[in-house]
């Protein structure tokens, strides 16, 4: 694309999302600060992840981009355009054909492999902005691994309701040491992130941090010995390929309470359903 | 003089492939990865520590040039641009062909540990001298890494720079045209 850069952003600004990249990947789940810039799409849309994928992207990669799940949503559909025009590498829908993966609220079904890399669109990378609103105490917290605060709300959740009601950006502990929000995924795709052999990073873009997890960490979800961690997903079958074991979508059908449910990673869905059925 | 030697032939394509490496060689510490191939670095540097020098260096970031590394110095100003560290622990970015106190870089501090030095350390080979056990984020089960040119009190130092986690210092080690990384989340163990 004539007039810009490769993949847009301009070198200088590469440089510095590279070195924050490469010192939250040697920092396991800590949020390192970055000078977001602009892009051309709204914050909210994926500007921190747009960035990330730009400063890692090159002319080999192929890229494939998801909003939860799905690769023809209009977020997918406007990310995948926008480095097919400004960086011009090859896109693909196929998981397992894809080196790079741009997702916004979803980790793939398939497991990822050592040589494909996942990056995250995270619109709030602090893990106690709900409970701690001040980022100067927060930052505090991190650096005394005081976590006490995030205990006593999966506490009170426990006493009042007898479960955790955290469904999606279920907090996790990284490499022991630093809680992180994994971005808002389903709870049921928590249990992916640990000691995937895919590097994860992560791009806030109106927060302004970028975080990473290396291939092999141990990522756990915040829970207590008598109170563990339960994955939860929908009593049902995929109503399209049959997938007993994906996460759901639930899809309205008509205005008489029928509903359907559907799995949400397409490719998934289309890859098991019969020739020509899709 | 250097000048007469030219930066990356490609500078957005060559400056993403080492990128990669360099992010390839820290999210699997200790794994060697090719970086650097083709470029036609200065004297004394290798390519490897030349390429990563102009993938990540620039006005935003001291750095401290091994005053046995002088002779790249004019290459290095011109094409990277980059302030020079009044002292080493001022450095966002380190040079050096021997091993400087780890102690003596700038550890980041507990609010931001991320604002630690990375020490590219250039050595005289890849795959050969004393092995040390690898284990920490990034790897599966513990890796090999055999290294040469270091001090012989490498493994206490890096000992101390791990128990500062999560502050610390990165380093990146370079070899002719090949780099491998540790970052300061992996622990070491001589064997």
């Amino acid at each position: 694309m004539n007039g810009y850069n490769f993949a847009y952003l301009d070198e200088q600004t590469k440089r510095m999302i590279r070195r924050a990249l490469l010192k939250a990947v040697a920092i396991p789940g800590h949020q390192v600060p970055f000078g977001s810039r602009e892009m051309p799409l709204p914050y909210g849309w994926g500007t921190g992840g747009i960035q990330v994928t730009a400063s890692i992207l090159g002319r080999a990669d192929v890229l494939k981009v998801i909003d939860q799940g799905a690769d023809d949503t209009t977020n997918a559909v406007s990310i995948r355009r926008f480095f097919a025009r400004t960086a011009g590498v090859a896109t693909t829908t196929r998981t397992a054909e894809a080196s790079v993966i741009q997702t916004r609220h979803r980790i793939p079904e398939v497991p990822l492999r050592e040589d494909q890399i996942i990056v995250y669109q995270v619109p709030q990378p602090e893990p106690l902005s709900k409970l701690e609103p001040s980022r100067a105490e927060t930052r505090r917290m991190h650096a005394l691994a005081e976590y006490g605060l995030m205990h006593v709300k999966l506490y009170e959740d426990i006493a009042r309701v007898g479960a955790v009601t955290i469904s999606y950006d279920y907090p996790v502990m990284v490499n022991g040491r630093h809680l992180m929000s994994p971005s808002p995924i389903p709870a049921f795709d928590t249990p992916k992130m640990d000691g995937m052999a895919a590097l994860q990073l992560f791009g806030a873009g109106r927060e302004k941090r970028i975080y990473a997890i290396p291939p092999y960490t141990a990522v756990r979800p915040l829970d207590f010995e008598d109170h563990p961690f339960r994955l939860t997903r929908a009593p049902h079958a995929c109503a399209l390929c049959g997938a007993g074991d994906s996460y759901l979508d639930e899809v309205v059908t008509d205005d008489r309470g029928g509903r359907m449910f559907v799995c949400s990673d397409t490719d998934f869905c289309a890859a098991r359903q019969p020739a020509g059925a899709a | 003089m250097t000048l007469d030697r030219p930066g990356f032939a490609d500078p957005a394509a060559d400056a993403q492939s080492c990128f990669r490496a360099v992010l390839d060689a820290m999210s699997r510490p200790g794994t060697v990865v090719a970086a650097g191939a083709g470029l036609c670095s200065p004297a004394p540097l290798d390519p490897a520590t030349a390429a990563v020098l102009l993938t990540l260096v620039d006005a935003d970031t001291p750095l401290w040039l091994d005053p046995a590394a002088s002779a790249a110095a004019d290459w290095v100003a011109f094409h990277c641009g980059a302030p020079q560290a009044e002292s080493i622990k001022a450095a966002a970015f380190a040079c050096a062909l021997a091993m400087p106190a780890l102690s003596g870089l700038h550890p980041g501090t507990d609010l931001a540990p991320e604002a630690s030095a990375t020490l590219i350390l250039q050595v005289p080979a890849m795959g050969r001298g004393t092995p040390f056990r690898l284990s920490g984020p990034g790897l599966r089960a513990p890796a090999m890494l055999r290294l040469e040119g270091l001090p012989d009190n490498f493994a206490a130092q890096w000992a101390a720079n791990h128990a500062l986690y999560p502050c610390g210092v990165d380093v990146v080690l370079c070899a002719g045209e090949q780099l491998c990384a540790l970052p300061r989340s992996v622990r070491t163990e001589e064997t």
